[in-house]
């Protein structure tokens, strides 16, 4: 085989490979979660696509002072510790510890895809939502009564404990449009 | 010339070795990576195609478009001055830019290949192919009907739509049938001033047709009650605190809205108090600012016109007959020079093999597994119909994801499938070029 034969195949034969890249599995990611910022080299964040924004979020806390522990449930009800910080905004910390929320309007409120429940008593103690947020909830699929979203909350220090899950939403879809809003109606009175 | 010989040698083991390599990757590992393909790039193709790469390690996803540029109505549907709700698109291009997914746009799926091809390629079809037809009022002088898709498509700049010339113009009243949220969208680029425009990204050509435009007095008419509007409290807001725009809604319409508010539901609550509070305010108002007004329990009977020009509107009058509209037998005439329907859209049948419901152009399906498609998926607007927000489409696809990864084990049969590599020499064969993510 002659040699640009030959690169010709090696060419043909480097972006499969490409294809077949390793990704880690979800088990490894969750482990992630326990490092601390400052511990990780930067270049491991800078895999990240959620962290063009959440710069603040990245930093360490300044003193044990500012730490705001919380707790993330996901919508596979696996459970993250999160250790934040006093100024933390709630979804870019958790999209930073890899949590699946997503933000699709980059906290700009625009949207209501990080839609979160905040558990008692920590939903008390949360500033009443602004009426702009209220009208997004309003969009939510599966909004209950301790319903917010999550890039609507800071960390404060009496938030310390705090634990907010994701909707799990696993209610069966139906076909039709009058169907699904029924099911929509029923999780909501279950709640 | 011995080390001509080594030479060759070195190179013929190097390149059987990297033959067998290939074979072995082609035979085994490829064949081993499940494949998928999604029809539509919109929010619901991009959301499931995240989901199932973000939960399976090989899955390899193929996302197909029609036109040439993904996105789908993130990009065309949404108001240009809602640029805020399109910051999903930099989460989408982190989707395509993976490696185990690959956007192919300009290809029609029905006319270019078709989904029975698919199916022979790929392990699973995600059908997110949205709603993009709209659907018909059924009216006499219907060809005088502007529709709003297109509307919204031009103001945005779809290609298919940048020949549409509404007369802006010699247009000072415009009516919208409908009241959803496309509706407000469109009486808002309607009424707003040029000055609040031109930062926005809408097309030149555009801008330059808004800037002559006439438009003083906006309608948008529903043939039920105030209790059942489309639209949702947070454009509703918005439309109410424009500046230099004023509104008209008729407080003996929204005269029983407080007996209804009480037994509503929390989201239905807020938008009628909001409804309820504009019916009295409007009162108040300056009427000579540009004004949008709604118009309740009226149904368009024919739209009158004069050499192409709208001239005027015939409603007939309902009445409410438990919640449905019912005809009173009165009619009433509303002269104006443009009517835009806003009715709501349909799905479009592109594909014969699949089975569609005949009231909606949806697809036939049970928790996004299409009926008697085995394999085939539909999410989305395609799957539940035209209605809801970005969140609700991402919820459902995210649920589409799960379950076709639960589903994939049985679907995927050794040897596996060819995925692209079996469609594009057909595409080729074709005359049909492809357009990837980043050219």
């Amino acid at each position: 085989m002659s040699l640009p034969a030959l690169r010709a195949l090696h060419n043909l034969f480097i972006p499969s490979l490409k294809v077949r890249c390793i990704v880690l599995p979800r088990r490894i990611h969750h482990k992630i979660r326990h490092f601390e910022p400052r511990t990780c080299s930067k270049a491991l964040f800078t895999t990240y696509s959620a962290l063009q924004h959440g710069e603040y979020e990245r930093l360490p806390p300044k003193s044990e002072e500012d730490v705001v522990n919380i707790r993330v449930v996901d919508r596979d009800g696996i459970e993250f510790d999160i250790r934040g910080k006093v100024g933390d905004n709630l979804m870019m910390l958790a999209q930073l510890h890899d949590v699946d929320i997503e933000g699709a309007c980059e906290a700009s409120l625009a949207c209501c895809t990080c839609h979160v429940y905040v558990e008692e008593p920590y939903f008390e103690r949360l500033d009443e939502p602004d009426v702009k947020e209220e009208d997004l909830l309003d969009m939510a699929p599966f909004l209950a009564e301790n319903s917010r979203l999550g890039c609507q909350i800071l960390l404060r220090k009496d938030l310390d404990g705090m634990l907010v899950r994701l909707p799990v939403g696993t209610r069966n879809m139906r076909v039709d449009q009058k169907g699904q809003q029924k099911e929509e109606n029923e999780d909501r009175s279950t709640r | 010339m011995t080390s001509l010989i080594h030479q060759r040698l070195c190179v013929h083991a190097y390149s059987q070795s990297l033959y067998r390599f290939s074979q072995c990757l082609s035979t085994s590992s490829w064949a081993n990576v499940p494949k998928v393909c999604v029809i539509g790039t919109g929010p619901a193709g991009f959301y499931t195609a995240m989901k199932l790469v973000k939960d399976h390690p090989s899955v390899c996803v193929d996302m197909y478009e029609k036109l040439a540029v993904p996105y789908g109505l993130v990009r065309y549907g949404v108001a240009p001055d809602h640029p805020e709700v399109k910051n999903c698109i930099n989460q989408f291009t982190s989707v395509a830019n993976k490696d185990r997914c690959s956007f192919l746009g300009n290809v029609t799926i029905g006319k270019d290949v078709t989904v029975p091809e698919l199916r022979n390629n790929y392990d699973a079809v995600v059908v997110a192919s949205g709603a993009w037809e709209d659907r018909k009022l059924n009216i006499a002088g219907e060809e005088e009907v502007i529709s709003a898709r297109r509307l919204v498509g031009w103001y945005n700049g779809l290609p298919q739509d940048s020949w549409l010339k509404p007369a802006l113009h010699k247009t000072e009243h415009a009516v919208v049938i409908g009241q959803g949220n496309v509706a407000l969208d469109v009486a808002r680029i309607l009424l707003s001033p040029i000055d609040r425009l031109k930062n926005l990204d809408i097309p030149e050509a555009v801008l330059s047709q808004l800037s002559k435009s006439k438009v003083r007095r906006v309608t948008l008419i529903g043939r039920r009650g105030p209790q059942h509007v489309a639209f949702t409290v947070k454009e509703l807001r918005e439309m109410t605190k424009l500046d230099g725009l004023t509104y008209d809604i008729l407080r003996k319409d929204c005269e029983n809205l407080p007996d209804i508010i009480k037994n509503a539901d929390r989201s239905r609550r807020r938008l009628l108090e909001l409804v309820h509070q504009c019916s009295e305010n409007a009162q108040s108002l300056d009427r000579n600012l540009r004004l949008w007004a709604l118009r309740f329990l009226r149904s368009p009977i024919s739209v009158q016109s004069q050499e192409g020009t709208v001239t005027g509107l015939t409603l007939a009058i309902n009445r409410l007959e438990s919640n449905k509209a019912v005809t009173t037998g009165d009619e009433e005439e509303l002269a104006c020079d443009m009517v835009i329907r806003s009715v709501g859209y349909m799905g479009t049948k592109f594909d014969p093999s699949l089975p569609y419901r005949e009231d909606t152009g949806t697809i036939d399906n049970v928790n996004s597994r299409v009926t008697g498609l085995p394999g085939v998926y539909a999410t989305g607007w395609a799957g539940s119909g035209p209605v809801g927000v970005i969140a609700s489409t991402m919820t459902q696809s995210f649920q589409c994801a799960k379950t076709i990864l639960a589903d994939l084990p049985a679907l995927h049969v050794l040897p596996g499938k060819p995925g692209k590599d079996g469609i594009l020499p057909l595409l080729q064969s074709r005359g049909v070029f492809t357009l990837n993510h980043g050219s």
